[in-house]
């Protein structure tokens, strides 16, 4: 007898058993959880979604004051102020995506032990808020170049790079994730790595050229500095919307290497862990 | 194509004892570089030996159930039975360790109320957040949003955050937006019982029209008077297993009986403190009940038991008092045995006693039990007496739902008009 099951639970999966339509099907839910974080950072705020405008307007002042003013690294002759919001706006974008998503299983635990739906779901959700934010962020950067461009006369050259922004977005979002997923399945059982993120991403941003452009590190340390798959990005980032430094082209591929590696096992992981987690976490 | 929409297939589910793990990494490997060596594991607790780490629990023990389009099936069995395991196990919370589980159609399961709701959005938007959660899609929802919104009384406050609910308003909301999936299989966990009696009926009614559109619900309760109502199939379960799959009715009381199973036949009480004013005239060994297996007695039953004691002295007139205490542990009635023997020192007795049990209502009774003499002035003197003597349930026919805080435990006989 031949029947027509809907849905077949089993003890164990494949390796790979990601349902990618039944994560479509669950696209409202996406949009729900979106609305639900929105309201939910900004209710009861005095300055609600101005926050946005306001966490990366501080972050580049002081960065202006201490590693520009103080400091004196140089920024390869574009103002301070926009090297330092450039650099920025790109590695909040990435560690938001990382830091939200290391916490997926741990968070939502709650959630998950009531209700099934594609557990992919929140992680997902995290990558597009933190969209949000960077699209805002950059929103403000655009405007602050054209004020120093036009309102001050500084040397700010924006190019034909920023057709390959929305692909460095891509790969810092599918970074962050395969990071924080691997991480997320691996804290269902040990907690340490939830403190490790904590540290760890503020130590990585200093070995990304993020408060210092390329050309002022030596030359034996750039290379070990290009195999963070994160310095790439940002430099090409900034090189797009400042001129500043080099394209690096090569150190970039080896980075969207790298990405996808980690996306594959991260996924991997994750679908073993995401049917049983509620028994461990 | 057969109509069965739910096949469960052998399915067990274990859990290890214990915690797993470590817990940290460290933890971790630190044990596992002790296992490497020989050694003994620096984690594992001091006195742990009985409980290995690789004790196993099995919360379900090959379960196979098949359920059929437009059944609605109670699911019941005492605390840790496996009940929730098994919803768990449907609603894909978490996977079985073995076996499969077969489902045709979408499930929409509750096993809270109110899963998801965020306090700091309004009851509209929770409607569409919950309702996204259990699998609606937002076309749905806008359909179906103000049978919703009436449904859960809460009109007025529909756009305030559900912060501010009072926690009624709160649980009405939730179980509207669930009771009114188009899902074609439900799954509930205790969810009726929310909010006052008016709206727990209401529920009930809207979960009967469901099962009457032809879709499918499985029910887990403790409440008897709604499987009774909603179910048209009974299933108890009992450390794990399948006892019983058939008739609702089977099913409840098959589940009272067990739940009472527990209940002591034999009770030994040679090793029982004493109170201190006691003369010890005799001294009471053992009870036994006779007959009734669970000692769940019903209308017309009596309780029967076996009592053997000593005397220590002779004693002219000995009688036997059964002092009932209701739950809260307040004595509520007494039997009396006068005068039934008079005994020889150093001789055991064994005698059978019965005790109607009739008024009391339903409910669990635990007795005191004292022997006595009485002397020819009437004084009572207590040679013994021991608590709890014997534990027993009366399960009484009542013509309305008797609430022992409002009516008392007794149940006196029905009245009769007199001309």
């Amino acid at each position: 007898m031949k029947e027509e099951w809907t849905t077949v639970i089993k003890p164990k999966t494949g390796w790979l058993d990601i349902n990618l339509k039944e994560i479509l099907e669950y696209r409202d839910l996406i949009r729900m959880f979106l609305k639900r974080n929105f309201t939910s950072a900004y209710k009861q705020t005095i300055l609600g979604p101005i926050w946005f405008l306001i966490t990366p307007l501080m972050t580049s002042s002081m960065f202006t004051v201490v590693f520009g003013q103080i400091a004196k690294i140089s920024t390869d002759g574009v103002p301070q102020f926009l090297f330092y919001m450039a650099g920025n706006t790109a590695w909040s974008y990435f560690s938001s995506c990382l830091t939200a998503t290391a916490s997926t299983f741990t968070s939502n635990a709650y959630l998950f032990g009531k209700v099934y739906f594609p557990r992919l779901i929140s992680p997902i959700t995290t990558v597009i808020y933190s969209l949000l934010s960077f699209c805002i962020q950059l929103c403000l950067m655009l405007i602050l170049m054209v004020y120093f461009t036009f309102g001050r006369g500084e040397a700010v050259h924006p190019n034909a790079w920023i057709l390959t922004v929305p692909l460095m977005v891509l790969n810092m979002a599918l970074l962050g994730l395969g990071i924080g997923i691997i991480i997320s399945s691996l804290t269902t059982k040990y907690r340490d790595l939830s403190v490790l993120v904590g540290f760890g991403v503020q130590l990585w941003m200093y070995a990304t050229p993020i408060v210092y452009p390329l050309s002022q590190v030596p030359d034996f340390l750039r290379k070990i500095i290009m195999l963070n798959p994160m310095a790439p990005i940002v430099n090409n980032f900034r090189y797009a919307f400042l001129g500043c430094g080099q394209p690096e082209i090569k150190w970039w591929c080896m980075s969207a290497a790298f990405t996808a590696v980690v996306v594959f096992f991260g996924i991997i992981l994750f679908s073993r862990i995401e049917k049983t987690f509620m028994d461990t976490v | 194509m057969s109509d069965t929409v739910i096949k469960i297939d052998h399915v067990t589910k274990q859990y290890r004892l214990g915690t797993i793990g470590g817990g940290t990494l460290q933890g971790d490997l630190q044990s596992w570089w002790a296992r490497v060596r020989g050694k003994e594991d620096p984690n594992s607790k001091i006195g742990s030996k009985a409980y290995k780490k690789n004790e196993k629990f099995l919360a379900l023990d090959d379960v196979s159930l098949e359920i059929k389009k437009g059944e609605t099936l109670g699911l019941v069995g005492t605390n840790g039975a496996g009940k929730s395991t098994l919803l768990k196990l449907l609603s894909r919370v978490t996977a079985p360790t073995a076996g499969e589980i077969y489902i045709k159609g979408r499930v929409a399961s509750m096993l809270e109320v109110g899963t998801g709701f965020h306090p700091e959005l309004t009851g509209r938007e929770n409607v569409y957040l919950n309702g996204a959660l259990l699998g609606m899609k937002r076309r749905e929802v806008d359909k179906k949003l103000d049978e919703i919104v009436e449904f859960s009384e809460c009109e007025k406050f529909i756009d305030t955050p559900v912060k501010r609910y009072s926690s009624g308003m709160f649980v009405k909301l939730a179980f509207s937006v669930a009771a009114h999936l188009d899902n074609e299989i439900m799954i509930m966990d205790e969810v009726l019982a929310v909010g006052d009696m008016a709206f727990q009926k209401k529920c009930i009614d809207k979960m009967l029209d469901v099962a009457r559109s032809g879709r499918t619900i499985i029910y887990v309760s403790h409440n008897m008077n709604t499987i009774r109502r909603l179910c048209s199939r009974g299933v108890v379960l009992s450390k794990g297993r399948v006892i019983y799959d058939g008739e609702t009715e089977g099913a409840i009381s098959l589940y009272l009986n067990n739940a009472k199973m527990n209940k002591q036949r034999l009770y030994d009480f040679k090793e029982r403190r004493r109170p201190d004013f006691m003369t010890d005239k005799v001294f009471m060994e053992s009870l036994e009940v006779l007959g009734n297996e669970g000692c769940v007695y019903n209308d017309g039953e009596k309780v029967r038991f076996r009592l053997r004691f000593r005397a220590n002295e002779d004693i002219e007139k000995l009688s036997l008092r059964m002092m009932i205490h209701n739950f809260d542990q307040s004595p509520i009635a007494t039997a009396v045995c006068p005068d039934f023997m008079s005994c020889t020192k150093g001789k055991t007795y064994e005698r059978d006693f019965e005790m109607d049990v009739e008024p009391l209502s339903g409910g669990e009774y635990k007795v005191l039990m004292a022997m006595y003499e009485s002397d020819e002035l009437g004084s009572v003197f207590d040679a013994d007496a021991v608590w709890p003597g014997l534990i027993f349930d009366r399960v009484k026919k009542s013509s309305l739902d008797w609430k022992p805080r409002l009516f008392g435990d007794i149940e006196l006989k029905e009245m009769e008009v007199v001309d």
